[in-house]
Formats: structure tokens, sequence, C-alpha cells
């Protein structure tokens, strides 16, 4: 039997490697047939999770719900000191100075990172912004939001912080940050589908290791963390909880 | 239940001193200072509390807002942020709502310990493990002015 790895696809590109060699990796910790299967989409990779075809998935914190309740996944592991934090960014040129200043209608530029998406929405509230008077722009990769910012097409833009930070310096010249969430619990993590949870164990020990060894620190400096961390079921319960609190 | 009161030794400024009746009859005296803290743009303030709303769990920022110790704040009951200007109704409404195992959102204003207030968003929500209810969570976040206002002159204008 062949397992199925995946990856959420809010990954930044540059760690596409990183996670074919992780795979690599995996296989030979668990001596097991894991295949790595790269979805260009949140639609798309919901689709495989529905049908049951992912043993193994490095979620966003805004599927854990779907993983858990519905299709009996486990935590096993995440990165440390990793946290997703949401920006809201505005052209250099805007008027705005504070979300207050901005209009329940505003345009919003935004990829389809959800848990990203949803600190978003949260940081508007203030403004008396909603799903329903704001216009959403979707774009496939972050440049393109700040394309959108520059262009005059949107008023905001929702980045992760990381994925800000990484923008050129040239572009980042051209944009200012209105606001940086800091909530510190919205994290990505590793988790287990029922055909793969026999190895949680083997590969809980495997991961909390992974940065003692100089082949292992290769391995998670390619994927952009300094090491793994267990993923409780109470983490897990606890994220789902804090999501579904956001999401209304 | 016993809450600690506010004394003048916490407080700076012009304050008043009101007595807040809790539910099971027990009372507090707090001081309150007419001025408002303005909650902290990108933050949630998150606590988790035992079936009885005493808190088990709370971020830094639920610290820093309230302006308690986080010794002070852990074991206490939820209640210790109470302003005496939300009447009762609305809290009852909370529990009736959370103890049916469903999620309550709505504007509360919080007294702080220096007697200031902040006004939050919040949802509570049971904490539910292997299917029943072991304690409660909240998520506070920052609330539209046009919302408190209109919430200010819906319940507080007595
Ligand atoms: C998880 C949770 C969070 C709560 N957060 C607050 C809060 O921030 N401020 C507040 O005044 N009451 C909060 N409450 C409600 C209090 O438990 C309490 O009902 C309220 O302070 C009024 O006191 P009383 O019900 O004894 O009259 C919370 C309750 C729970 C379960």
């Amino acid at each position: 039997m062949t397992l199925i790895n995946t990856v959420s696809p809010d990954f930044p590109p540059t760690h596409i490697a990183g996670w074919f060699i992780f795979n690599t990796w995996l296989q030979n910790t668990l001596n097991e047939r894991v295949r790595l299967e790269l979805h260009d989409s949140f639609s798309q990779q919901q689709d495989a999770i529905q049908s049951d075809g992912v043993d193994m998935i490095y979620a966003n914190p805004a599927d854990a719900a779907l993983l858990v309740r519905e299709k009996g996944f486990v935590g096993v592991a995440r990165p440390a000191n990793h946290a997703d934090e949401a920006v809201i960014v505005v052209a250099d040129s805007s008027p705005v100075q504070a979300v207050e200043d901005l209009s329940p209608e505003v345009r919003i530029a935004l990829t389809a990172q959800p848990d990203v998406n949803t600190m978003g929405m949260i940081m508007l509230e203030p403004a008396d912004v909603t799903p329903s008077t704001a216009t959403k722009l979707e774009r496939d990769t972050y440049v393109l939001v700040a394309k959108a910012l520059m262009d005059g097409d949107a008023d905001v833009g929702f980045f992760l912080k990381d994925a800000y930070e990484n923008l050129s310096s040239i572009v980042r010249s051209k944009l200012r940050v209105l606001v940086t969430s800091d909530i510190q619990v919205v994290r990505h993590g590793l988790m287990l589908g029922p055909r793969m949870q026999q190895h949680r164990q083997v590969l809980l020990d495997a991961l909390l290791n992974m940065n003692s060894t100089e082949n292992g620190k290769e391995i998670l400096s390619n994927l952009g963390f300094d090491a793994w961390e267990e993923f409780r079921s109470e983490d897990v319960e606890f994220m789902i909880d804090l999501m579904e609190t956001l999401t209304t | 239940m016993v809450i600690k009161d506010i004394t003048a030794a916490d407080v700076s400024g012009d304050y008043e001193t009101r007595e807040i009746t809790f539910h099971d009859g027990s009372t507090r005296t707090v001081l309150v200072v007419d001025e408002e803290v303005p909650y902290p743009d990108g933050r949630l303030i998150v606590s988790v509390t035992d079936l009885e709303g005493r808190i088990t769990e709370c971020n830094k920022s639920f610290v820093d807002m309230s302006a308690y110790s986080r010794e002070e704040l852990i074991g206490a009951q939820q209640c210790i942020l109470r302003h005496p200007d939300i009447p009762s109704e609305i809290y009852a409404d909370l529990w009736s709502t959370i103890k049916a195992g469903n999620k309550w959102q709505g504007y509360i204003k919080n007294l702080r310990k220096d007697g200031r207030y902040y006004w939050v968003l919040a949802t509570i929500i049971p904490t539910v493990r292997d299917g029943e209810i072991v304690g409660y969570a909240s998520v506070r976040r920052k609330p539209s002015r046009k919302k408190i206002e209109e919430f200010v002159a819906q319940h507080l204008s007595a």
C-alpha cells in the first residue's frame, strides 16, 4: 500500500524541494511507501481529503476541524515557535492610516489561504467590514496581492506575515502595513489519517530528534523550521475551538 | 463567591464607588473610573474556564488588558471583570446559551483592576471533549465603535 502525504497549498514555493526531501526521509523512517501529492488549490485538497485520498497532511489550522471531526485524523507534530500571523497592507500612497478609516465597502485583495483570511476579516471588523459589505479579489499568489494594491485595484491586502516579509524590498517600499496580528496560537501542524496512525509514536520520536542530527537540521532548514514539537490531541482540540470562535 | 474588592490604592483619578450583585447573591464593591482603554489592534484576548466559570488559562493579552497579575487571575471567577454598567440579563443569556452547548456572541464592557474599562466583542463556546462539556473558552476581539454605540443605546441607556 502506498500512503499519500500532502502539504497545505499555502507553503512558500521556495520550500517545495524541502517537502520532497522530507518525504524521502519519511519513507526511510517508517519503512513504508509514501507519495507526496501536492495540490494547486485548497479546494482540490479538500476534494482529496473528502475522498479519503490523504493519509498525512501538513495542515492549515482552518482544515483541522474537518480532518479530526469527520476524517479521524490526529495531530503528531508542529513546527516549534512558528505561528501564522496576518498583516493588513495598503499602498504607501493610500490616505488610510488606521483600520477605522476604511469604509465597509472596502476592496480586499487576498489569496485562498483560509486562516490568514479569517484573521484578516477579524481585524477589519472595527471598520464595520463584513463578508457581505466587502468585495474580495482573490489572487493566486501574494505577489499578485501586492500588485493589486500598487495598481489601485484593491484598498487593502491580506498577507501571511512571513510572506509579506519575503516580498522584495522594492515592492514593500510601495506598500505600508496597517495592522499586524499578534495571535500566537494559529498554527499549522502535521496530522495523520487512520491508515497512518500506527506510525504515530515512531514518527513523533523521529521528528522530535530531527534537530539533533546534521541531516535532520538540513531537512528542517529546507522546510523553513528550527525544530518540531508534539502536536497533542488537546492542542488540536483547542485550535479547532479557536478557529470556531473566529469564523462567526 | 468571594471576589476581592477594588480599593482606592488600585485606582488613580476620579472614581465612583459601586456595588455589584452577582447571580448567586454575593456582592463586590468596585471603584469605577470613567475612562476607556482602547482595545489593542491585532490582538485576541483568550481565556479558558472550568464548568463554574473559574479561569484555568489565559493569554498575555488577557492579563495585560485586565491590569491584574496572572496569579490573581488563574483560579478566579471570570466575573472578576464584570462591570456594574452591564445588566445581569446579558450574563444570564450568556450562561443559558453555553450551558445548552451553544455558541454565544456579544458585546461586553469589562472592568479593569484600575477601575477603567474596555469593550470587547466576545465569543464563548463550550469546550467539548469526548462528547462532554468540560469547560468554556472565550475569545475576544476588537469591536466596531458603531456596534458598541448601538449596544449602549439599547441596553445601557437607563
Ligand atoms: C469562558 C467565559 C468567559 C467569560 N468572560 C467574561 C468577561 O470577559 N467579562 C464578564 O464580565 N463576564 C464574563 N463571563 C461571564 C461571567 O462568568 C459572569 O457570568 C459575569 O461576569 C456576571 O457575573 P454573574 O453571572 O455572577 O452575575 C464569562 C464566562 C465564561 C464561561
